[in-house]
């Protein structure tokens, strides 16, 4: 017995051993980027097409905005998808990013409680609309994390001369992700800030909570703080060996390529009527009237 | 949408993934059970059946390591095979070798305290009597391995029950990288960070029926079995 369950674990790890073997180094590229950005499986739709091209695996570590940057400085991911302007722009400064190119944009949106206390439905810009939550003391769930969500809504709170915390016993910072945010927000009733991917993806189990600032779709957005752009940054291989510079570049010029921002534009229209993505990189607004 | 309709897109699109990810959890996890296993039980043997100075320290470290948070172990793991960390150049970071050694340790400390109580618990003419009978070092400790076996395989349980469900240290080292290093654990994570909180408790169920097929099979070896002596 004791002979079988020896086999049995040594069978693992030979297996362990031949899987990893089977995949030969150099031929892999290590993406960070978010969670939303990843959960809104916009990789998985287009990533096959360069690991079909280049014969080249593509690792995606989806994890905060900060902990990306965090895998960028110290050389563990080769390049980075974020959306989180001026950490980016403190990322290349510093020497850690060689450049940052833009790739798409998307935007946040205002939900809150169908009843509305804070009578922001339809309010046209954003920080007018959280100084109204702040007047009526309505309650405001906040991802009060490393997000370039959370980032962004301290901007726009910022722009509304106000600077709320958990003293005031309406804002509500969880720490937490997108989807438990809403869910939490959904259950006890309180407005917030999210990407509109993230809320049209959970829709149907948001029984709560409305659309109130931020219009049917990008497209009907009257506020441009609340667009929400992302770039691409190249790891800076300098002191750093193990950083795939020459395939990050590959990559790079890929997604900023026609061809892949053509996919992006249409992604999402299938399973939401509207595209979830606006391509936003240089060849694509050269192209643009 | 409706959330039926959801649910069974969710499903669809996660069936074929659903297998990978049951066999890598096994990989990893069968293959640090092992080495925890075949580190440990020595190690437990000798530190219940020895005794030399700064024995006692080793014991409270060993004790301590039984409760050291495993996403702070997770985090050691992650600065030492990061790139920029010292053993960068293996490349191990974000791969399921990371994940196997930050769950070897994790587990190391359980396997080797537990195996110590359980030889310490022993009756200490058993091992009187074997020298009698001639035994050897090796015979002696393999006997008395023997005699302890249901606590040395509760032992190696308690190892395997604390890396199996474990998802702190699995994320930071692994990555939760489709098809490479998602597991079980760190699969649930995600899908309750997407909120589809079904599909995340029909992983965990999977999760559990795992497990509990394994500790039916390691119940199993406690009773039955000759252990060898040689």
């Amino acid at each position: 017995m004791i002979k079988s369950a020896v086999r049995g674990a040594l069978l693992c790890t030979v297996s362990l051993l031949l899987a990893s073997c089977s995949s030969p180094k150099g031929q892999v590229l290590r993406l960070a980027t978010t969670t939303s950005t990843y959960d809104s499986g916009l990789l998985n739709d287009i990533l096959p097409a360069f690991e079909a091209e280049y014969g080249v695996r593509v690792d995606v570590v989806a994890v905060g905005t900060g902990q990306a940057l965090a895998l960028g400085r110290r050389g563990d991911a080769d390049v980075i998808l974020v959306h989180a302007a001026s950490k980016e722009q403190a990322f290349v400064e510093e020497g850690y990013g060689l450049a940052r190119f833009p790739v798409m944009f998307n935007d946040f949106i205002l939900v809150g409680p169908p009843e509305d206390p804070a009578k922001i439905g339809g309010v046209g810009q954003a920080a007018e609309a959280l100084a109204r939550i702040a007047a009526a003391a309505a309650p405001f769930a906040s991802r009060g994390d490393d997000s370039g969500t959370y980032a962004r809504e301290r901007a726009l709170w910022q722009a509304a001369g106000l600077q709320p915390d958990s003293e005031a016993g309406w804002y509500l910072s969880l720490g937490q992700g997108m989807a438990a945010t809403l869910q939490f927000a959904d259950e006890v009733g309180a407005y917030t800030l999210t990407d509109r991917g993230t809320f049209m993806a959970q829709r149907a189990q948001l029984e709560h909570l409305e659309l109130m600032v931020g219009g049917g779709s990008i497209s009907e957005n009257a506020d441009r703080a609340l667009m929400n752009p992302y770039s691409v940054i190249p790891v800076n291989p300098a002191g750093n060996g193990g950083v795939q510079a020459d395939l990050a570049q590959k990559f790079i010029d890929w997604l900023l390529s026609l061809d892949t921002q053509k996919r992006i534009a249409v992604f999402g229209i299938d399973q939401f009527g509207q595209p979830l993505f606006f391509p936003d990189s240089e060849r694509w607004r050269s192209t643009r009237p | 949408m409706s959330p039926i309709e959801g649910t069974l897109l969710q499903l669809n699109s996660v069936a074929g993934a659903f297998w990978e990810i049951v066999a890598l959890t096994f990989r990893v996890t069968g293959t640090a059970t092992l080495i925890s296993a075949a580190l440990g039980i020595p190690a437990g043997a000798l530190l219940g059946l020895s005794k030399f100075s700064g024995r006692r320290f080793i014991v409270t470290s060993i004790y301590t390591g039984m409760g050291l948070p495993p996403v702070v172990v997770g985090l050691a793991v992650y600065l030492t095979l990061s790139r920029s960390g010292p053993l960068g150049g293996m490349e191990w970071l974000f791969t399921p070798w990371a994940m196997v050694v930050a769950q070897v340790i994790i587990s190391f400390p359980l396997v080797a305290g537990l195996t110590m109580t359980a030889i310490e618990a022993l009756d200490p003419d058993l091992r009187l009597q074997l020298r009698s009978l001639g035994a050897g070092r090796r015979q002696e400790v393999a006997a008395m391995l023997g005699e302890a076996r249901e606590g040395v395989v509760a032992a190696v349980v308690a190892g395997f029950g604390g890396i199996i469900s474990e998802v702190g240290a699995a994320m930071l080292v692994g990555g939760n990288i489709e098809s490479q290093t998602r597991v079980l654990s760190t699969a649930i994570v995600l899908e309750t960070r997407r909120g589809f909180f079904g599909l995340a408790l029909g992983l965990g169920g999977a999760l559990l029926g795992m497990a509990f097929m394994v500790n039916f099979i390691f119940l199993r070896l406690q009773g039955r079995g000759r252990w060898p002596v040689r």
